[in-house]
């Protein structure tokens, strides 16, 4: 249970981090750690050199960029979730950091990493992909970024290049007056991996109608997934309807088998965190002051 | 590598491998051995410390990462020699431990969580020590020396760090430094609210 030698370098800047990763194809960066000192303590990663990134300004801090809001790559993770622009304008992020993890690895563990990471059950890749998330790379030839979708390709899989490191996530700010989060999980104990995870975002107008919605799955299939349920907007969101538009998405979705859950369980289970989730959102949508109230 | 660490409010060097964890030089470089080995990957919490007041696993983080940081060991808690911290005394006195070996991450948890709350609520408590397995207990007393030791502190004179944030050199300690508690009637057990 201890790792193996490498080198530890703790670069000056983004430039010269990115120049240090493109340089030797097995050197990793490390930011909090939290899922790479395991792994390099069981020995599924033997990196030749840690390239630090934690402490460089570049990848710090949370800004509003236009209609997103910008979190830097070592945002620790509690950082995120007690950070009040986070709560007002990503209310989705808000909602499942408290489920990332448990409060020590969240102390440490950052939004870049969960994100660089890409495990299947994790929950702010699921944000990210639910959300429609702009991924920000640094890269050697300067910033670049890909649609969150496009980022993830499978089970602890991305498309970022040796070289690259996640400087940013970008997450889309709703404007709407009303919007609620539902998000539901499954798993063993809380703060372990996801069976089956639902996160929905919607927005109403006055009258209670669905003007914008958004679903995703984690836990599922080899990745975070959104799923259309466009068919239900301008509904009341009535259970009717939810059903109906789930599963006309859910039931033929890609699912994973393994020791702790069979793919048909995971599917099921997730149609219905699904439905819950969007209930969740449209109640709490429902519950937000109209425009002019107090 | 060289790495210099604040530990305990004190500065100390030592010549590590960048592979060396911050548990295995604050145990053998140190000789600071309240902080435990258990899983060595981050499932167990035995290995709690607080990092700038917060509670991190230092097995999941190397020596040569850790450089100014304020790093607080169980070590650091007991107000002296021989004496324990209100939540060390709480832990006795609730019989809040069986092997010990998951004691001082669950006390350094708990010390982190009444750093920031005064009252804090079974949920709270729960959560707060929800990354720290204990195979003995069954967790009922444990949860319920965190509240004995939570009653204690509001009811003492100690000079509750309330302006003190994570991160603050004073943040590890409810020694007497700060004030310590008077023990008169608080002494005897209180109901505690399950």
């Amino acid at each position: 249970m201890k790792p193996a030698p490498f080198e530890y370098i703790r670069p000056q800047s983004l430039a010269e981090a990115c120049v240090l990763l493109a340089g030797d194809e097995d050197a990793r960066a490390i930011a909090g750690g939290q899922t790479l000192v395991p792994m390099l303590a069981m020995r599924l990663a033997r990196p030749t050199k840690l390239i630090d990134i934690m402490r460089l300004p570049e990848l710090a801090g949370i800004r509003p960029e236009g209609d997103a809001l910008v979190v830097g790559a070592t945002t620790r993770q509690v950082v995120a979730d007690q950070d009040p622009l986070v709560h007002a304008q990503v209310p989705a992020l808000a909602r499942v950091l408290p489920w990332v993890g448990h409060p020590p690895t969240r102390n440490r563990g950052t939004v870049g990493g969960s994100i660089a990471n890409a495990d299947p059950s994790a929950e702010i890749p699921l944000v990210a992909v639910t959300l429609g998330a702009e991924i920000m790379l640094a890269t050697p030839d300067g910033p670049s970024s890909m649609p969150a979708d496009d980022f993830f390709i499978g089970p602890m899989l991305t498309t970022i290049a040796p070289g690259e490191c996640v400087s940013a996530v970008k997450f889309p700010v709703w404007r709407h007056e009303r919007i609620g989060v539902g998000f539901f999980e499954v798993s063993a104990r809380k703060s372990d991996f996801a069976f089956a995870s639902a996160l929905a975002q919607v927005a109403l107008d006055e009258d209670g109608c669905c003007v914008n919605i958004v679903l995703g799955v984690g836990g599922v299939g080899d990745r975070a997934l959104r799923l259309d349920v466009s068919p239900l907007l301008g509904t009341r969101l009535d259970a009717a309807s939810v059903t109906e538009a789930v599963h006309a998405v859910a039931s033929e979705m890609d699912a994973s088998s393994d020791l702790h859950a069979s793919a048909s369980y995971r599917r099921r289970v997730a149609i219905t965190l699904a439905r819950r989730a969007i209930e969740q959102a449209r109640t709490e949508a429902g519950t937000r002051p109209l425009k002019g109230a107090a | 590598m060289k790495v210099e660490l604040r530990v305990n409010g004190v500065s100390r060097t030592a010549d590590v491998e960048p592979r060396k964890t911050l548990l295995d030089t604050l145990r053998e470089n140190f000789l600071l051995n309240g902080a435990h080995a258990g899983c060595e990957h981050g499932v167990c919490g035995a290995c709690t410390v607080l990092v700038d007041g917060e509670p991190v696993r230092s097995c999941l983080m190397f020596a040569v990462q850790a450089d100014g940081y304020e790093i607080t060991t169980i070590e650091g808690l007991a107000p002296a020699p021989g004496e324990l911290s209100v939540i060390q005394d709480a832990f006795c006195e609730t019989h809040g431990l069986q092997c010990g070996y998951c004691t001082p991450g669950m006390i350094l948890s708990a010390h982190a969580l009444l750093q920031h709350t005064q009252t804090p609520s079974r949920e709270e408590i729960v959560e707060a020590i929800s990354g720290n397995i204990c195979r003995c207990t069954g967790y009922g007393q444990i949860v319920e020396a965190v509240q004995f030791a939570a009653d204690r502190l509001q009811k003492s004179n100690v000079l509750r760090p309330k302006h003190l944030r994570p991160g603050h050199p004073g943040a590890g300690h409810d020694g007497p430094e700060e004030g310590i508690l008077e023990p008169a009637e608080t002494d005897a057990p209180t109901e505690i609210v399950r």
